[in-house]
């Protein structure tokens, strides 16, 4: 612990703290960009840790450094609110393989002072974990108070409550899946391959070209913000409303429809914040998730036979990226195993987005569950 | 109000302490934060209703959101102490099923329901050709969620049938006062306006 050199909420981690990947690689130096937010309190008792989505960052709220936008769960973290940082002291890190100052794919590689590149060794969900336990022993908290992620930040939650399960007390577990199923590997594969159909890919060594991959990376935005919808709110949202104009056009350059318009303007922005390599590996780290796989017996509820936690699981009734019937799969897992697990849908039309957008239930039962009475 | 409390503890007697309990329709808690508080118990729960789970994880109960109907299947065997079923079995789309359900996932089960062969209610039928408003069954025909009604008799048949052991019972009047007599008997058959029943499985 001792060699960990500290720069303002960066932390690089080496010698002993050497990461060893399950794809076999070990890293003798890797750096973890974090942000907290509120006070520790004397007994260490009040951490909450917070693990944050693919394109999300350690910005949870406040202004982002590079956006100017509110951080990415600013409806649910802050004062007063679900996860109050008036009462709670709040970590977010950036994961490993990530983009927003963690060691990834655009970090500069020690022993070469280049960049990674592809070189940068494939990431798992287990490996983004035991890089931010080593930021908790770094910081010196033994437990939290909770562990709380969404999507590929639930995937971080349930490994990290299997695997240090005694390093935590509550986990709250929300629009996420046990693992990722099919039809989210291809959306993922639509990504990459478009990201590396990009003639500035270049074998992802665009960087030293002093270029960017920027349409393979929009339209890989583009594809997953489909997925991040329902049906029913693309209607409210756009229907099949034109974009500045009263006839259709009859071409392609212009958007003819208020959706297109839309996907292009999300694929534009998320090219000026986020890295396309990062994108692959991230991606990749969620393909292979599947909590049953890190058990010897290849059975989900093995993964939490062992734990003492109270679990909180939440869905998102529109959810169709990581829909109930997979949080519930991982409910019924806990319950066999006699865990204390607590689970609400959340009635929504705002897809796997709900988790987002400060609905009042989602804040409302996240904020019960954290503050609520103990015998 | 008091009713109410003399329900949960009528259920309370039949429970140990320290138990692992599950609520089957748990609503907003009530009985599970009245058992915790009393015999110091694990409470888990199911409950249907939004507002009922929030409340129920607000006071700091493992309650699970959904359908009693299709998910007790779900739950392991003997994986809690007790289940309870309190004034809900007559809700339930297959009540026979049920009560299979939580004699199995419970060591042992409470059921608490309304009795239909009340007097009461027989006069409402006899006397107004109307369907029950009774204190204990205080909903209109139209509102209720009971759709399986039965009378003590009829509960204790089922058991019988479905090798249910009845260990113990508790039959109270519309006033709140104990009966001391047995679920078979005249006395209780119409007397009776709320049962308890403590089951296990005879097998």
């Amino acid at each position: 612990m001792a060699k960990a050199k500290e720069r303002r909420n960066c932390v690089r981690f080496s010698g002993a703290d050497a990461l060893s990947l399950h794809c076999g690689v070990t890293l003798d130096n890797y750096t973890i960009a974090y942000q907290t937010y509120g006070t520790l309190n004397a007994d260490r008792s009040n951490a909450i840790m917070i693990f944050h989505t693919l394109t999300a960052d350690q910005y949870v709220t406040g202004t982002h450094p590079i956006t100017q936008k509110p951080g990415w769960w600013s409806r649910i973290v802050g004062e007063n609110l679900s996860v109050d940082t008036r009462a709670y002291f709040v970590i977010c890190a950036n994961v490993l393989g990530g983009c927003m100052g963690s060691e990834g794919p655009n970090s500069i590689r020690e022993s070469t002072q280049k960049i990674w590149g592809l070189s940068f060794p494939v990431v798992t969900i287990g490996d983004m974990v035991r890089a931010q336990v080593a930021l908790l022993d770094h910081l010196g908290i033994r437990v939290l108070h909770t562990a709380i992620g969404a999507s590929m930040g639930g995937m971080q939650a349930m490994y990290f409550a299997s695997k240090y399960t005694d390093r935590v007390h509550n986990v709250i577990i929300v629009a996420t899946s046990p693992c990722m199923s099919p039809r989210n590997i291809g959306i993922n594969e639509v990504a990459r391959q478009s990201i590396m159909a990009d003639v500035n890919w270049h074998m992802g060594n665009y960087e030293e070209r002093h270029v960017i991959p920027e349409k393979g990376l929009a339209i890989a935005r583009m594809a997953a913000h489909i997925s991040y919808l329902s049906e029913k709110s693309m209607y409210q949202k756009f229907g099949r409303n034109l974009q500045d104009k009263e006839k259709l056009g009859y071409s392609f350059i212009e958007s003819d429809f208020q959706v297109e318009n839309y996907l292009r303007y999300q694929g534009k922005s998320f090219v000026k914040r986020f890295d396309a390599n990062a994108y692959l590996y991230l991606t990749k780290a969620m393909d292979y998730f599947d909590m049953k796989a890190t058990t010897e017996s290849g059975l989900l509820t093995s993964a939490f036979a062992h734990c003492s936690n109270d679990f909180f699981i939440v869905s998102i009734s529109s959810d169709w990226l990581h829909p109930t019937k997979d949080s519930m799969e991982l409910v019924r897992a806990l319950n066999i195993v006699g865990a204390n697990v607590s689970f609400i849908e959340i009635q929504s039309d705002a897809g796997h987005d709900g988790f987002l957008l400060g609905d009042k239930e989602f804040c409302s039962v996240v904020k019960g569950f954290i503050e609520r009475k103990k015998i | 109000m008091r009713q109410i409390r003399k329900d949960f503890d009528l259920i309370a007697s039949f429970v140990g302490e320290k138990n692992r309990i599950l609520d089957v329709g748990c609503d907003d808690g009530a009985l599970l934060t009245y058992l915790r508080e009393k015999l110091f118990v694990e409470t888990h729960g199911i409950e249907l209703s939004m507002p009922g789970v929030r409340k129920c994880i607000e006071k700091g109960h493992s309650v699970i959101q959904g359908d009693a109907n299709s998910d007790l299947k779900f739950y392991p065997d003997n994986s809690f102490d007790i289940v309870i079923l309190s004034k809900t079995l007559q809700a339930m789309q297959q009540p026979d099923s049920t009560l299979r359900h939580i004699i199995r996932i419970g060591k042992k089960a409470i059921v608490g329901l309304s009795n239909f062969g009340h007097i009461s209610v027989l006069w409402n039928l006899f006397a107004h050709k109307r369907m029950p408003v009774t204190p204990a069954l205080p909903v209109s025909w139209f509102e209720t969620p009971n759709i399986h009604f039965c009378t003590i008799r009829d509960f204790v048949d089922l058991c019988d049938l479905l090798d249910i052991e009845v260990e113990s019972h508790r039959i109270i009047t519309g006033k709140g006062r104990m009966l001391n007599s047995q679920p078979r008997s005249r006395v209780a058959a119409l007397l009776g306006a709320e049962a308890i029943f403590l089951l296990s499985n005879a097998a």
